[in-house]
């Protein structure tokens, strides 16, 4: 019973996701009609979020829909037992789409085999988060005018962070040269480590912005991902280790822009926002863009 | 010579050998054969593996597909079907491409460790390793991580 959607980044290929990129731009240039008048999205929730939430529901509205949903489960019947399959088979019974984030790793694809309706994966767990890849990478190209040819440095939580699993995978396609900059204990996961020796891509591990920051046309920095350790962690020293400061903008390319999937916390001070290179709450409004596409894209043809 | 375990011969059935020495109880569970005549050695001396053990079942012929779930946990074995005491067809057991519900996900934080979900992995054999991947959670597991 399984349903068109999208829960993996793996699931488009570049074509693909270029052709989704250029319809967000018209959407971004004007705005869209009401493309899904009388079809109803279903924001189901299980963790928080704010942007990814917020971006689908409004990206819903802007094309006519509506919006049903939760945004955590305390008063869903999940607490009374009720699994994740029974929940989604029901809520698919509602809406005509559904967005799906939850803490564990596999749950959209739980919920992709309960319903025939399209699922969206907001997030699961520590995997992916694969409508951001698609925020991020049309962010990328916004600013840079391209995104073959780039150099692409990720710092802060490579280890938990699904943005960062999600877009590394994506840029596989690409040509791109990769920096990681994390502590030894949040550095990338091996497997994707093996899968970007497979690609060819280059890329390189670094334990400081400073070794990497003149080379950067893209900076994506991460949040210490704290909810997904499972013993108590040290944030005030992981975090030196990775925050972005005016020293490093100094030293940085002109064209450089820092991106962040947000929320932030220390990684990025406010003082930077104010800098012609931050771009973050720019990919954060870039969201709603996105995700009117891709609503289009899978409920019209999913 | 040194004294031997003998093992009976049956009429019609399966013989599994080769079997990774300690994994054929395990292997009898697999393959839901706890209340079928048979005969299991274990601990057997083998040239090949140095310790094996060994199933005989009567009456019983092994599926392709139970064969390919049975090489996750004895990569080496060898299946014998045997009809009126005479071995009518011998073959290596090989991982197939997928397996369904054989393995439980060692992620902790994978959906199937917490909900009523088969499991369902992919198999990948790289250089001489073989990984298998949770098709939920998509994390990889070196097959003898299980």
């Amino acid at each position: 019973m399984a349903s068109k959607g999208f829960l993996s980044i793996k699931d488009f290929p570049r074509e693909e996701i270029e052709t989704l990129l250029a319809e967000a731009a018209d959407f971004k240039r004007e705005k869209p009609g009401p493309l899904l008048q009388g079809k109803i999205l279903a924001n189901c929730f299980f963790e928080p979020s704010t942007r990814t939430q917020l971006s689908f529901a409004t990206a819903m509205k802007r094309l006519g829909g509506e919006v049903i949903g939760f945004g955590g489960d305390s008063n869903l019947s999940t607490q009374k037992g009720e699994t994740l399959h029974d929940t989604i088979k029901v809520v698919g019974q509602y809406a005509d789409v559904l967005v799906i984030r939850h803490p564990l790793e596999g749950a959209a694809k739980i919920a992709a085999e309960a319903t025939n309706k399209p699922v969206i994966n907001a997030g699961d767990g520590a995997n992916e988060h694969p409508t951001q890849t698609l925020v991020d990478l049309f962010s990328i190209q916004e600013c840079q005018g391209k995104i073959d040819g780039l150099n692409i440095v990720f710092a802060g939580d490579l280890l938990h962070g699904r943005t960062v699993h999600s877009l590394v995978y994506a840029l596989q396609n690409y040509d791109v040269r990769l920096f990681f900059v994390a502590p030894h204990e949040l550095r990338l996961p091996d497997a994707l480590c093996d899968r970007l020796r497979r690609s060819g891509i280059p890329f390189s591990f670094h334990a400081g912005l400073d070794e990497v920051i003149g080379q950067a046309d893209i900076l994506y920095m991460t949040r210490i991902q704290k909810e997904r350790f499972s013993t108590p962690v040290d944030m005030g020293w992981l975090g030196e280790k990775i925050a972005v400061n005016t020293g490093h903008l100094e030293k940085c390319k002109k064209n450089m822009r820092i991106l962040h999937p947000l929320p932030r916390l220390f990684e990025i001070p406010q003082e930077i926002d104010s800098s012609p290179h931050s771009y973050y709450f720019t990919q954060a409004e870039n969201g709603v863009y996105v995700r009117s596409a891709l609503l289009q894209k899978v409920v019209q043809h999913g | 010579m040194g004294e031997t375990l003998s093992v009976a011969a049956i009429k019609n059935g399966t013989v599994i050998d080769h079997i990774t020495a300690g994994q054929s109880i395990r292997i009898m569970k697999l393959l839901g054969l706890q209340k079928k005549k048979a005969t299991l050695g274990m601990n057997l001396p083998s040239k090949s593996l140095g310790l094996k053990d060994l199933i005989k079942v009567e009456d019983f012929v092994i599926s392709d597909e139970a064969a390919g779930q049975i090489a996750v946990f004895a990569p080496q074995a060898t299946i014998n079907i045997v009809q009126d005491f005479n071995i009518v067809r011998k073959y290596k057991v090989a991982l197939p491409n997928h397996l369904n519900n054989i393995l439980g996900c060692l992620n902790p934080r994978c959906i199937t460790n917490h909900e009523r979900a088969s499991t369902c992995f992919s198999v990948q054999h790289i250089g001489k390793k073989v990984a298998l991947t949770c098709n939920y959670c998509e994390k990889s597991f070196a097959h003898d991580a299980f």
